[in-house]
């Protein structure tokens, strides 16, 4: 049977075999990577207001305000099977309500062949930083991390934390006035 | 002669094929179809075992977590109750009222000591988050949205998929000419 469309066919199957047999070696020289880098993380003065969520339930939550500082050089974690990274700035605190919150304030897309040296300096936050409730005024315990999830061309979804985090407190008091 | 090259360039002649197969063969090949169609349904099902996801595998059909994921790509996904949710997951979830999963990045996460989380997502491509496609009045998705979280990515594989959904037509296209190529090939 060796018609037209059968000789398309096995060129079809054969070349596919082939691509999917590269893709998994491709996969497979970055699979064991640990995509790691150092961090350093600053932050200058944070304060707390009280105020009406007006994106969600309307009620008063705690809204905090803080700059920072941030320096890493992720240059290292590029390879050939990384098709970008995404970095998040997470804030990690412990309230009376609830053991574990975690809330986004930064985030930053680095595609493959940008530039991957940060350096930010007194830097705003790109999301508000809400809590869940009104457990940020006094609390003395707030850790940022920088982590970043790993998208390879074909591969794992890597969720790497940064070596290196800070910790800062927000004030005893509302701050009343305006930014 | 000529005739007959035309025909057989245009697949025709595998039908002498049919013609020549006894009884037995022809069982034999519906069998055959049979078996194809049940293995392909046990990997799914005992994937849904290993994966603890009741879609292991899902295809990406937004441009909402570009340039990540795009229209077309594929993703594995894993859904095990005792890993926690935490940001930056991309976790794939369903929305009361939407019938098709949504798939986008955790931003926020608060967890109570009885370990009940909320969490909220956003897409990496959309400005906002996400509380403008949960349902009316939601403002946190909880564990028992979850359909899985993405664990490892392929790309292009499901353009196929795409193709299907956009074009019903070539979706029987397709399914007819596997089935006619299954039932009468003969090795």
């Amino acid at each position: 049977m060796n018609t037209f469309l059968s000789r398309l066919n096995t060129i079809f199957a054969f070349t596919l075999s082939v691509m999917a047999g590269l893709t998994f070696c491709c996969f497979l020289t970055t699979a064991f990577n640990e995509h790691k880098a150092p961090v350093y993380i600053g932050t200058g003065k944070a304060i707390v207001k009280n105020v009406p969520d007006y994106s969600a339930t309307r009620e008063k939550n705690d809204l905090g305000f803080v700059v920072f500082d941030m320096q890493a050089d992720l240059s290292r974690i590029f390879n050939w099977n990384v098709k970008q990274l995404f970095l998040y700035l997470t804030a990690e605190y412990e309230t009376k309500d609830h053991v574990l919150n975690q809330v986004v304030i930064w985030d930053k897309i680095i595609k493959r062949g940008e530039n991957s040296v940060l350096d930010y300096r007194s830097s705003n936050t790109k999301y508000y930083f809400w809590d869940y409730g009104n457990g940020l005024k006094g609390n003395n315990n707030v850790t940022l991390t920088l982590s970043w999830n790993v998208i390879p061309n074909a591969g794992t979804l890597p969720k790497i934390r940064g070596e290196g985090s800070h910790k800062f407190k927000f004030p005893n008091e509302y701050s009343t006035n305006r930014l | 002669m000529s005739k007959e090259k035309m025909s057989g360039m245009f697949g025709f002649e595998f039908l002498d094929d049919v013609r020549r197969m006894n009884k037995r063969q022809l069982y034999y090949q519906v069998l055959n179809f049979g078996m194809i169609v049940s293995s392909a349904l046990m990997i799914w099902k005992g994937l849904m075992v290993v994966t603890g996801s009741e879609s292991p595998i899902v295809v990406v059909l937004s441009g909402s977590m570009e340039p990540a994921f795009h229209r077309g790509d594929l993703l594995f996904l894993t859904n095990y109750q005792e890993e926690p949710i935490r940001v930056g997951e991309i976790v794939v979830f369903k929305v009361e009222g939407r019938d098709i999963p949504i798939v986008h990045r955790v931003l926020k996460v608060h967890e109570k000591d009885d370990g009940h989380v909320r969490f909220l997502t956003k897409g990496d491509n959309n400005s906002v988050d996400d509380r403008g496609l949960y349902a009316p009045g939601q403002l946190w998705l909880e564990k028992k949205d979850v359909v899985g979280r993405a664990r490892g990515f392929v790309p292009y594989v499901g353009i196929v998929t795409i193709l299907m959904n956009d074009y019903p037509k070539f979706k029987y296209a397709i399914l007819a000419c596997l089935g006619l190529f299954v039932l009468i090939h003969r090795e």
